[in-house]
């Protein structure tokens, strides 16, 4: 395939150019809307020669990731892609994945959970597997999503890390648009990212037993390790993004991505593409004189706890917008957030709207209510923890 | 190697290494039996996986090591596919001349891997998939798998007043692999063990998949004494109630074609899985026996 | 001769003394399983051929080749008898281990 510095490809498409720079020896993936395309787009450039990787037809998610691990324990750079169920099929290799300290890189097409079923988009599915032990970025745009692949395997690959990196795009709002992306220099790239070499890795002059069984007595270091790994990610990850930057001129901010937050009295908190809806949103608020901002966060994990703290001593409301929800409780990155704020120089409203289930529209009318409930509850009107936002029907407590 | 200049394996010429040592498997138990002396026929440019089940349980707790050459603990339905991985990944890294090697058992193959082995057959990748057959779940404490026994006791199918154990047969494997048109596949019993050897001899040499099932006994789950495991694999052999046979270019061919059947009876009863069994169940595993004989006969024993 | 063998294995005191995720020297043996046994196998070196039958059935490996015969790894033999009820020329007998 021939690159041209610009191409007007769909976020899936961005998905495949990423691996491809990022020279693979495995590719390994099982179709899933709306995931299809970058395997298609992967086969192709396989088959064309582009990249010069094992392209494995398995025959399930659970072996997608399985097959990931076995090139990934004896050395090989290993590519897999996802969506949804297929992310809940390989459920059990997720956490064997992170344990085993292989860093593969993964794209997630995030995309609702069946029962009823929907091929549309919601973080339901990722973000019911933020305790597996992978690094999960959240991107907004296909050139964020092309360029946190070829991140994320430098990020993976530190040998203080060696954690999994899942790169989430919203499922048809960022898999299927097209826009218009920089892709990067081979040559620049293979600067950027160095061959995988690892110390974790079978060979044939110094045989190694991996993925062994451990008693009470050992256990828990190995989860430790695993845990301070993550912690330690957080720099590397800091340092990729400056890095990055200056190789390529793009950076992301890191952990997060501010906006307006900084004499901001209320803020709402996002993931992925919505951000870009509630940007537009945030200036037409400005325009009115309101002092609103935004916050993205891009990785869930390692969550950036200091960011969160930080944003919560300067501003007085903080709503989070959840499109997924832990049943019985409220939304995921709702608990997250409210975690970090826990102190006394936590804000004095925070606020979770849910929705966006299943493809459902988030609209910019919506955006601004909630940006106006939160300024209302900051002054003192009552409000609920947690708000549904744009359900069609009127719920039953409000029939008379 | 061609089969024409093959020699055959045996005690006195195998080699020497043991690659499956030290490890902490129950006292005479036939599947260590089995990853021994495949791994002595592999050598050490193996790589091997093993899913959750005993020969894993027993030969990686941290930092006993019993495996000397490049091993690994698979998901317990990944065995197929953490082999095929590793077999692109070694390609890639231009290592090919090496053995690929998955040892599983039943449950591990016929019932929770079974999808990931049909996977990796139709991938055509060359790895060998051997399964290690005790006939039902022993590591979890002998339950029900798709290939225990007709009738057998166990902590799933209980023997009582109404039901006397497990209430279906074997389920066939090793034809549901031939049926892939996989390129090698044979059933062993650790009870001819050099036939055994010879089978992963000629598996290593497929320049794709291959697939040996060898039936090993395990003394804790079958209720028998330590020392029997060996003979009591042959045995089973001899009274036609597991068999020899091999599936090579599209052809099946039978190994051992006894004259005349030993005693099921004293078969079954050496063991306290069979126990409770009446005559009448005998006459039906008997019945089950022959019919599954006389196929087999009937259809791949070539005599033109 | 590649085998697995036992090892000075000192408890990591520091976490930076585990290795970085469960990866460890294959063949790393820290402990015996001569505790298991009970019955002990004795080798007739008059009775037996060198046949090596019981080198090639022992499901743990203890048996190994020695001058023409055969010898038993007593660090690792679990007692299970398979090569005294296998042998054809009953070279090997079982005897209660003392307990001590």
């Amino acid at each position: 395939m021939k690159y041209e510095e610009k191409m007007f490809v769909s976020g899936n498409e961005a998905v495949a150019l990423g691996v491809c720079l990022s020279r693979p020896h495995v590719i390994s993936a099982y179709p899933i809307t709306p995931q299809t395309v970058v395997v298609e787009r992967l086969s192709e450039l396989v088959e064309d020669g582009s990249i010069d990787a094992d392209f494995m037809h398995v025959e399930s998610e659970h072996s997608a990731l399985s097959a990931a691990m076995g090139s990934s324990a004896v050395g090989a750079r290993t590519f897999t892609a996802t969506s949804s169920q297929g992310l809940l099929y390989m459920a059990e290799c997720l956490h064997y994945a992170s344990g085993g300290r292989f860093p593969i890189v993964m794209m997630n097409a995030n995309r609702s959970l069946a029962l009823p079923w929907s091929i549309y988009g919601d973080l339901r599915d990722s973000l019911s597997l933020l305790d597996s032990g992978w690094i999960q970025v959240y991107v907004e745009d296909a050139q964020e999503a092309l360029d946190m692949i070829i991140q994320g395997y430098k990020i993976a690959e530190h040998k203080e890390v060696l954690t999994p990196f899942m790169v989430n795009l919203d499922g048809f709002v960022l898999t299927h648009t097209y826009e218009l992306v920089q892709v990067p220099n081979q040559q620049e790239v293979d600067h950027f990212l160095p061959p995988f070499e690892t110390v974790n890795k079978m060979a044939l002059d110094a045989p190694k037993s991996l993925g062994f069984s451990s008693t009470p007595q050992d256990n828990l270091e190995f989860k430790y390790q695993q845990h301070m790994a993550m912690m330690k990610s957080i720099e590397i990850i800091e340092a990729s993004d400056r890095e990055f930057g200056q190789r390529f001129g793009r950076t992301y901010g890191g952990m997060v991505d501010a906006y307006k937050c900084e004499d901001a009295d209320a803020v709402l908190i996002t993931l992925g593409s919505i951000t870009g809806t509630a940007r537009i949103v945030i200036d037409q608020l400005r325009e009115e004189g309101l002092k609103v901002g935004l916050f993205k966060i891009r990785y869930m994990r390692p969550f950036p706890v200091n960011e969160i703290r930080e944003l919560g001593r300067k501003v007085k409301a903080i709503g989070v917008l959840d499109k997924d929800i832990s049943f019985g409780y409220e939304g995921t990155i709702f608990t997250n957030v409210n975690s970090a704020l826990v102190g006394p120089d936590s804000p004095k409203v925070t606020m979770n709207f849910v929705g966006g289930f299943g493809g459902r529209n988030i609209s910019k009318a919506e955006i601004a209510k909630m940006f106006h409930d939160l300024l209302f509850a900051m002054k003192g009107k009552p409000y609920d923890r947690v708000n549904f936002v744009n359900l069609g029907v009127k719920t039953n407590e409000i029939r008379k | 190697m061609k089969s024409e200049n093959r020699i055959r394996l045996n005690a006195q010429n195998i080699s020497d290494n043991e690659y499956f040592f030290g490890h902490k498997a129950c006292a005479g138990c036939a599947g260590s039996l089995a990853v021994r002396l495949a791994l002595k026929v592999l050598g050490e440019r193996t790589f091997t996986a093993l899913p959750a089940g005993c020969m894993s349980a027993v030969g990686f707790i941290y930092p006993q090591m019993a495996f000397a050459i490049n091993a690994m603990i698979s998901t317990f339905p990944g065995t197929a596919s953490l082999l095929s991985g590793m077999k692109a990944g070694l390609k890639k890294l231009g290592k090919e001349d090496v053995n690929i090697v998955g040892f599983a058992g039943d449950g591990g193959t016929a019932d929770i891997g079974i999808q990931a082995l049909s996977g990796a057959i139709d991938r055509r990748d060359r790895v060998i998939y051997i399964c290690y057959d005790n006939e039902a779940y022993m590591n979890t404490g002998i339950q029900k798998s798709g290939l225990t026994p007709f009738g057998t006791k166990t902590t799933t199918t209980p023997a009582g007043k109404n039901i006397r154990g497990c209430l279906t047969h074997k389920k066939n494997m090793f034809e549901i692999v031939a049926a892939h048109d996989i390129e090698y596949a044979a059933t062993a019993s650790v009870g001819y063990p050099e036939d055994f050897m010879n089978k992963v001899q000629k598996a290593a040499e497929a320049s794709t998949t291959s697939y040996i099932h060898v039936l090993a006994p395990c003394p804790t789950g079958w209720g028998t004494p330590t020392e029997t495991a060996v003979e009591i694999a042959k045995d089973a052999v001899d009274c036609g109630l597991w068999f020899l046979a091999e599936y090579e270019e599209g052809e099946f061919k039978l190994n051992r074609v006894p004259k005349e059947f030993s005693s099921v009876k004293n078969y079954l009863f050496q063991q306290s899985r069979f126990k409770h069994l009446t005559e009448d169940d005998i006459i039906e595993i008997e019945r089950f026996r022959d019919k599954k004989w006389d196929r087999m006969k009937s259809k791949w024993l070539n005599e033109k | 001769m590649i085998k697995p063998t036992l090892r000075n294995y000192k408890r990591p005191v520091y976490i930076t003394d585990y290795p970085t995720g469960p990866n460890c020297e294959s063949g790393h043996l820290v402990d015996k399983n001569s505790g298991w046994r009970t019955f002990r196998p004795t080798i007739n070196l008059d009775l037996c051929k060198g046949c090596l039958r019981c080198y090639l059935l022992c499901p743990d490996g203890v048996i190994f080749k020695s001058n023409s015969k055969v010898d038993v790894d007593y660090d690792f033999c679990k007692g299970c008898g398979i090569c005294a009820h296998e042998c054809k020329f009953k070279a090997i007998t079982m005897t209660k281990e003392d307990k001590e």
